[in-house]
């Protein structure tokens, strides 16, 4: 089984927390596209889309070739599969529980400054 | 609450976070605002843990929590979802008040991960660092194959989805 850097998993979700880089992907996914075709499509400036294009090319996502003075865009190879899913699964498992646990602590304190026990 | 994970950079913009440290060891971490004992006590006291165990969203009942906090004392919970139930239990094999715990996970049989998690106070706040260490490689590939300790399966349901749309899975 493949092993994943976590940095390149946390890398995937976050590429994916964002709406146009969901629709560049899906854009990519028809076709290759320029920045330009991009920038112009998602109606954003070449800098903004860069920006967004460059995300995407850190997660493994899509991969960029410049040929002449047009940098052309595709779909990366990097698939995100069953492991990946299950390790981020499992870490937003534990983030509920954690935020939930904070909860609880946040009140025992709180009991505990009222009852006069403060440390 | 809110105000405090927007303020940090993006790149650990997840309070908690979780890496494939070995071939069979998992690492969650996370900071939780408060003293160590307070950690513990939540951890280890039933009335307490059964709070925060099973958070609203997972979408299962804790129908039972019994935890005797002490090596060799068992701990047993059992969940409902739907008709189904499942039970989730285990032994205490290491107990230092305030520092350190650890439990056998026996549900699936022998061979299940070893969990430890440790405490570590700074400034009011406490570190908590969680190991799931299986005895091989192959155990915890069966664990993530299995899809065992999901509890979120149907927000990676639309996540899967959303990847095979967009042609990536």
């Amino acid at each position: 089984m493949v092993n994943y850097a976590p940095a390149g998993l946390d890398a995937s979700f976050s590429a994916l927390s964002d709406a146009t880089r969901r629709g560049v992907l899906e854009q990519l996914g028809r076709s290759d596209a320029s920045i330009t075709d991009l920038a112009e499509r998602f109606q954003m400036t070449l800098a903004g889309m860069m920006k967004h294009v460059g995300v995407l090319e850190q997660a493994g996502l899509v991969t960029t070739e410049k040929v002449g003075r047009v940098r052309t865009c595709k779909l990366g190879a990097r698939r995100l599969e069953e492991e990946a899913v299950w390790l981020e699964r499992y870490r937003q498992l534990w983030e509920a529980r954690f935020d939930q646990l904070e909860k609880v602590v946040e009140e025992l304190k709180h009991q505990e400054r009222i009852n006069g026990r403060k440390k | 609450m809110d105000a405090r994970s927007e303020n940090q950079p993006s790149s650990t913009k997840h309070r908690t976070t979780l890496e494939r440290k070995s071939d069979r060891e998992l690492v969650v971490t996370r900071i939780i605002n408060g003293p160590a004992r307070i950690v513990f006590e939540a951890w280890t006291k039933p009335e307490l843990l059964k709070q925060w165990w099973v958070p609203k969203s997972f979408g299962v009942i804790l129908v039972s929590c019994e935890a005797d906090v002490r090596v060799g004392g068992e701990y047993r919970f059992v969940f409902r979802h739907g008709d189904s139930t499942m039970a989730f239990f285990g032994k205490y094999v290491e107990v230092i008040p305030n520092s350190r715990l650890a439990w056998t996970n026996d549900e699936a049989g022998e061979g299940g991960p070893v969990t430890t998690v440790t405490f570590e106070e700074k400034a009011g706040k406490t570190l908590v660092v969680m190991r799931d260490l299986y005895s091989s490689k192959e155990a915890l590939d069966a664990a993530m194959a299995s899809g065992e300790k999901s509890g979120m399966d149907e927000t990676f349901d639309q996540l899967e989805e959303l990847l095979s749309t967009l042609g990536v899975s």
